[in-house]
């Protein structure tokens, strides 16, 4: 059974340095309240592996959406993504500052690299970023010919934590998403140490049918209410 | 002339001919997106965005909710009756997987061997790949809609310069100048607007063009 927490002992749990999975697509799918507080904690040096950095501004106006926040603060020393186009602070902080180091996985091969370490797999075999510069990434293992077509081999990733919300979730830790947010969510509350998923609202076991629970409670270290936070 | 907003209307009304009833179609953003409203009567199309929505639809002031539906831009989306959301791998899956029918996509360069480029320009700009590389390999036709020249250069050329999104992955070009198919031997011009000449158009294509016998104007 996971344990709920405060959102501000919940970060308490994160250290300098730490390697974190933040679900989420340009914000949609970001846990809003814990990175919040995360972005005011001052823990730094941080390794992030998100499909990107957000959006400077979100939808609905409003300064730095999601994990922009971590970047404005310049609370990431490494990013691990599949587009920053977006995000203009992170083109200043790694080619202009060279304070944040960037690398950029195709968004299939990202998807499919945390499913695997999640799964206990030990790679994954894709067709895409054949003849590319991604055969060059440090998360390209080499190149593999089967049945007369070329595959790249990526590594799995893994982090310290995973950082996932959902809009409800039960007291056995079940997740339910609404709309498109489960998007990295379902991969990365498989593929950390220690999954922190922040719930818009808690509610009780039974609330979320069986059938629609998307990440199983089994995955969930800790829960914490973020509410509707925008 | 056309002006720039003309030609994308010229462009994605031709790349809406591309499309059968039935297609689940991925759009990449910019001119792509304006390609549903060009659609023939009677047919009607699945529009998957990558961050997991299948059956796209279209938002009105009731159904916003950028909180919880946003397109693969991370603009606020809806999706429409009988369309579902999925996560991200099964998205990827499905792109990979062959079960897209198309693509539509800008590029910044594009080359005789159906090579892509339009993802990083190296020490200038790195937005980065999302989820075009995926795509470009796995959708079953991959269509490049896009200016045929940047500010009077050209963009098709005989052989990419800048990092590729995939290699010997398009299908077919479609500019406001022509209608270009990717075969084994280079590119065929099959439609051509006659606001230009073939002379004119070849001038403005790095790659050597093979105008088909067919070659008939675009409409």
């Amino acid at each position: 059974m996971p344990k709920f927490v405060s959102i501000e002992d919940a970060v308490k749990l994160i250290p300098n340095g730490a390697s974190i999975m933040v679900g989420g697509f340009m914000g949609c799918g970001n846990a809003h309240a814990f990175i919040d507080a995360l972005s005011k904690s001052g823990v730094k040096d941080l390794t992030l592996m998100c499909n990107d950095a957000s959006m400077a501004n979100g939808p609905d106006g409003g300064d730095f959406y999601g994990v922009a926040k971590l970047v404005h603060n310049k609370q990431i020393k490494t990013l691990i993504a599949t587009h920053v186009g977006l995000n203009p602070e992170v083109a200043q902080q790694s080619m202009i500052d060279k304070t944040l180091e960037v690398f950029l996985i195709p968004q299939g091969s990202f998807a499919e690299m945390i499913r695997a370490h999640g799964a206990g797999l030990g790679g994954v075999l894709t067709p895409t970023g054949v003849e590319t510069i991604i055969e060059d990434s440090p998360y390209c293992l080499g190149k593999q010919n089967i049945d007369g077509r070329d595959y790249l081999l990526m590594k799995p990733l893994k982090a310290d934590f995973a950082i996932i919300a959902g809009a409800k979730i039960d007291k056995a830790g079940n997740v339910w998403y609404k709309g498109d947010t489960s998007n990295f969510n379902i991969v990365m509350a498989t593929a950390a140490d220690t999954v922190i998923a922040e719930a818009e609202e808690i509610v009780e076991i039974g609330v979320i049918a069986p059938e629609d629970v998307r990440t199983s409670g089994v995955f969930v270290d800790y829960v914490v209410e973020g509410g509707k936070y925008v | 002339m056309m002006d720039k907003n003309e030609i994308k209307a010229f462009i994605a009304k031709r790349v809406a001919k591309e499309l059968k009833d039935g297609d689940v179609v991925n759009l990449g953003i910019g001119l792509p997106t304006l390609v549903p409203q060009f659609l023939p009567e009677g047919v009607k199309v699945t529009l998957q965005a990558e961050n997991g929505i299948i059956g796209a639809g279209l938002v009105t002031d009731e159904n916003r909710a950028p909180r919880h539906v946003v397109d693969a831009g991370g603009q606020p989306a809806a999706v429409a009756p009988g369309g579902s959301f999925i996560d991200s791998a099964t998205s990827f899956g499905l792109i990979r997987g062959g079960h897209v029918d198309a693509t539509i996509l800008g590029g910044l360069e594009v080359d005789a061997e159906g090579s892509l480029a339009n993802w990083i320009i190296p020490g200038k700009r790195m937005p980065g790949m999302g989820g075009a590389m995926d795509l470009l390999v796995g959708a079953k036709n991959v269509i490049v809609a896009m200016e045929h020249t940047a500010r009077g250069n050209p963009k098709i050329l005989e052989k990419c310069r800048l990092p590729y999104t995939a290699v010997h992955c398009v299908t077919k070009i479609i500019t406001e100048m022509c209608v270009l198919e990717v075969h084994p031997e280079g590119l065929v011009m099959t439609e051509y607007n006659p606001a230009f000449t073939v002379e004119d158009i070849q001038a403005a294509t790095e790659a050597k063009l093979i105008i088909s016998p067919q070659l008939k104007p675009m409409c």
